[in-house]
């Protein structure tokens, strides 16, 4: 029998961008800039996060016929950005046909205490995580693939670092607890028991987990696949550089050939101006876009 | 087939989920990146992924040329879903670079967009029943010159072998527990 929309074809197609990078899009030209320097989807945005943090006030999901020009522009998958526990705006990108979409903290909360229910829906969920346990709620509420909260919008890589060390210490640790111990754990990472027991078993999230917020050169994309994340999200980085189309490729080709110091090298030559980088201690506690969602 | 040394291209995509696949079956899985780890292969398999972002570095980094040639020497080679793609002469309604080694036209996406993307039993001539995962997939329009179909869906052609090397798959029977493609491809090889 024919099914759509089970689990496995959700985490599937993150299991198929492995290895590769998502760029954050505002036009049709920039995705297709994006397809053509290789990018594995695109993310379809209103702003990019530096801009978003830059105006203030309220971020919203995009207006639907920049989504659909996104989506007509390209072949490659088109994700789209709702507020965490805004589902209507979720119903909304289903309805529109995005391939995924991404419950982000880049975008203004709607909800102080509940994430979206993402098991309810056919299109799969991409969501923000900074450690164990705030993984596993997501994916516990139907999340088919994780990526690092980092901090959005800043060019500075430090907390996408500190979110998959903080991830992959205590994988590490689930992973040599007797089986008695699991409970716990689960208790104190306040994460669902089954999931857990499952990290202990795979030594490795049940999902994907992908780097994001703060990724700004092909340095930083290998420095985190180097860390055991499986691809990269670039908000920003690409789009707010000196030379977009350059920096993408080079980005692509790091995130390829993540080990290979020789390659890194040559493709970081020449790549003009990167974004302009912010020191996160000069962010207001209100305005760290990582400590949205719960 | 136990110890054979099988790559699997490595640009971009599932290929750690082909690896496991491999060692489960006794083969010795290895990650293709460079034109150094081409050579110690026997077999290639074509991971999926998207096929724009592997063809593209397929031909930055000057593999796709070499690939090419291996396969018209005789190596064995599978492609799945994107692999599938890169390995037909011709794909609908696209210039994107690939290697057209199989006499097949492909249809990208052909199902529609992710929510359209499912799982159903198929049967496999030389196989019998397994699983198909099918995820943003293409299937073959057309097929022409000694390429067999080895199974359809639907009406639709989702399984292709040309001679006695190569291989392509709309789906992905590595996304699954099963083995038995992977068996029959290291047969093949």
């Amino acid at each position: 029998m024919e099914e759509k929309g089970t689990f496995k074809v959700k985490a599937g197609l993150a299991q198929m961008l492995k290895g590769g990078v998502i760029m954050d899009v505002t036009t049709a030209e920039q995705a297709k800039i994006a397809e053509e320097a290789g990018a594995c989807a695109v993310m379809a945005l209103e702003r990019v996060p530096a801009d978003i943090r830059a105006a203030g006030g309220i971020a919203r999901m995009a207006d639907p016929s920049i989504v659909m020009k996104i989506m007509e522009s390209v072949t490659i998958p088109v994700m789209a950005k709702c507020r965490i526990g805004h589902f209507v705006e979720a119903q909304l990108l289903e309805s529109l046909g995005v391939d995924y979409i991404d419950e982000s903290e880049v975008l203004t909360p709607a909800d102080d205490k509940y994430h979206v229910n993402k098991n309810i829906f056919k299109v799969p969920f991409v969501c923000g995580a900074r450690n164990l346990g705030e993984a596993l709620r997501r994916i516990g509420e139907g999340a088919a693939m994780i990526r690092t909260k980092g901090e959005p919008g800043t060019g500075n890589v430090i907390e996408a670092v500190r979110h998959i060390r903080m991830v992959n210490d205590e994988i590490r640790w689930v992973s040599n607890l007797p089986a008695e111990e699991l409970m716990s754990a689960a208790k104190e990472m306040q994460a669902p028991y089954e999931l857990v027991k499952e990290v202990a078993r795979l030594k490795a999230l049940p999902v994907v987990n992908f780097a994001a917020g703060g990724i700004a050169t092909p340095a930083d994309a290998a420095l985190m696949m180097q860390l055991g994340c499986d691809g990269i999200f670039v908000g920003s980085g690409i789009f707010k550089s000196g030379d977009p189309m350059k920096r993408a490729r080079a980005i692509v080709a790091a995130t390829t050939y993540f080990n290979d110091a020789a390659i890194l090298a040559e493709v970081s030559r020449d790549l003009g101006e990167a974004m302009v980088g912010i020191d996160i201690s000069s962010i207001k506690p209100e305005d760290r876009m990582q400590d949205r969602g719960w | 087939m136990a110890g054979k040394k099988i790559g699997i291209l490595a640009m971009q995509g599932a290929f750690l989920e082909h690896q496991q696949a491999l060692s489960r079956c006794g083969a010795e899985p290895v990650l293709v990146r460079t034109a150094r780890d081409l050579e110690a292969v026997e077999g290639l398999i074509i991971p999926g992924g998207e096929s724009t972002t592997i063809g593209k570095l397929m031909k930055i980094f000057g593999l796709d040329s070499l690939i090419i040639e291996r396969v018209k020497e005789g190596m064995p080679i599978w492609g799945t879903c994107a692999g599938m793609i890169l390995l037909a002469k011709e794909i609908a309604d696209s210039q994107q670079p690939h290697l057209g080694l199989m006499d097949i036209k492909v249809k990208r996406n052909a199902y529609g967009r992710q929510v359209e993307s499912f799982e159903t039993d198929l049967e496999v001539e030389g196989i019998g029943q397994t699983r198909g995962v099918f995820i943003r997939a293409p299937y073959v329009e057309e097929v022409w010159g000694g390429t067999k179909i080895l199974s359809t869906y639907l009406d639709k052609i989702i399984m292709v072998q040309e001679g006695n090397n190569m291989l392509a798959t709309a789906f992905h029977p590595e996304l699954t527990t099963e083995l038995d493609v992977h068996k029959y491809f290291l047969a093949m090889a």
